[in-house]
């Protein structure tokens, strides 16, 4: 028949990671330490909250905000396409988090401890909608160094929530908060994993 | 791929009945339109001919997706607004020469075949 699946060749399916906190806190550096070419740009054009995206013949009428979201891919196998996105913080584009977020393996929210108030709307955001994140504390010269126990409280992390620090310019850095965040998201909703 | 215990591709209603646009596989959401940012696109089939209807924007979408790629990168790499590449790949669905797959859902998180495959993919970069 027409749609016979068994003739197509495999697609691999997306998996996401939202990389969330303030302006200027190294989204777009994460992004692009881990991928695989330069950050890509997209823009969503987003009516409304309260009007449904699926019908769109209606979209011209609606009340609409464009955003610009930076992200990156890096193929893992024949299976699986992982997407880092970087978002915007701030609370005025929690509709564009909730799309990003439905399906989401997790985020990770970068503190600048220059700025720590910065990353408050994304811990309170993942935490009620139940995100799986860990928090990564991005080490700028000249910034005010705390203890990752001093951020944990600052921040009121419950105690299970991983920290770490980080350097988002670096590949390696960059990608042990990725792994930390998976293993942490994989105790939470499927079983632990080395 | 079984990678979870919802709905697999035994599930595909003939298309008689559902346009199959995108299968569900057991997502607990409303959908949000045909194609999710992330859904992944790959060109199949011979090349349309010059009758075929299409824009060059089309033909665009299907040289890119001679690869796999996603709504995202096609919308970046075209300079196009997601929402129009999401229209223009349900035209190219419609005349079979893409074909897609929606990406991990809520339901596929607790699929720990999927944890391990990203651990291992995240080692070897
Ligand atoms: N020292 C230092 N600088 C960083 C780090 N991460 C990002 N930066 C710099 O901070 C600036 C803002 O980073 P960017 O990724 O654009 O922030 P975004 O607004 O969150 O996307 C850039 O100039 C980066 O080079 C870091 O870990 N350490
Ligand atoms: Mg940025």
């Amino acid at each position: 028949m027409a749609f016979d699946r068994s003739e197509r060749p495999r697609l691999p399916r997306a998996i996401k990671i939202l990389v969330a906190g303030g302006f200027g806190a190294g989204k777009t550096t994460l992004v692009g330490a881990v991928s695989e070419t330069r950050p890509l740009r997209t823009e969503e054009v987003l009516t409304d909250r309260s009007v449904g995206v699926d019908d769109l013949s209606n979209v011209e009428a609606k009340r609409t905000t464009t955003v610009a979201m930076d992200f990156g891919r890096i193929t893992l196998n024949d299976e699986y396409v992982l997407y880092l996105f970087g978002t915007p913080g701030q609370e005025r584009f929690w509709f564009v988090w909730d799309e990003l977020a439905e399906g989401a393996l997790g985020a990770v929210i970068l503190a600048d401890t220059r700025r720590l108030a910065d990353c408050f709307p994304s811990v309170d955001y993942f935490e009620r909608r139940g995100t799986p994140f860990v928090v990564a504390v991005n080490c700028f010269e000249g910034a005010p160094s705390y203890e990752l126990a001093e951020v944990r409280l600052a921040l009121q992390l419950n105690p299970e929530i991983p920290i770490v620090m980080c350097d988002a310019r670096k590949r390696d850095s960059s990608r042990e908060v990725l792994i930390t965040l998976v293993k942490h998201s994989a105790r939470l909703r499927a079983e632990p994993v080395g | 791929m079984n990678t979870t215990d919802g709905p697999t591709d035994e599930h595909w209603i003939d298309p008689e009945i559902i346009r199959p646009y995108v299968v569900t596989r057991g997502r607990t959401a409303p959908t949000r339109g045909r194609f999710d940012l992330i859904s992944m696109a790959l060109a199949i089939g011979p090349p349309p001919g010059p009758d075929a209807g299409l824009d060059p924007e089309h033909l665009s979408i299907l040289r890119l997706c001679r690869e796999p790629k996603s709504v995202a990168e096609i919308a970046a790499h075209l300079n196009l607004p997601a929402g129009t590449i999401r229209v223009l790949l349900g035209d190219l669905f419609d005349r079979e020469l893409v074909s897609a797959q929606e990406p991990q859902s809520e339901v596929d998180m607790r699929d720990v075949k999927m944890y391990r495959a990203v651990l291992d993919g995240l080692r070897s970069l």
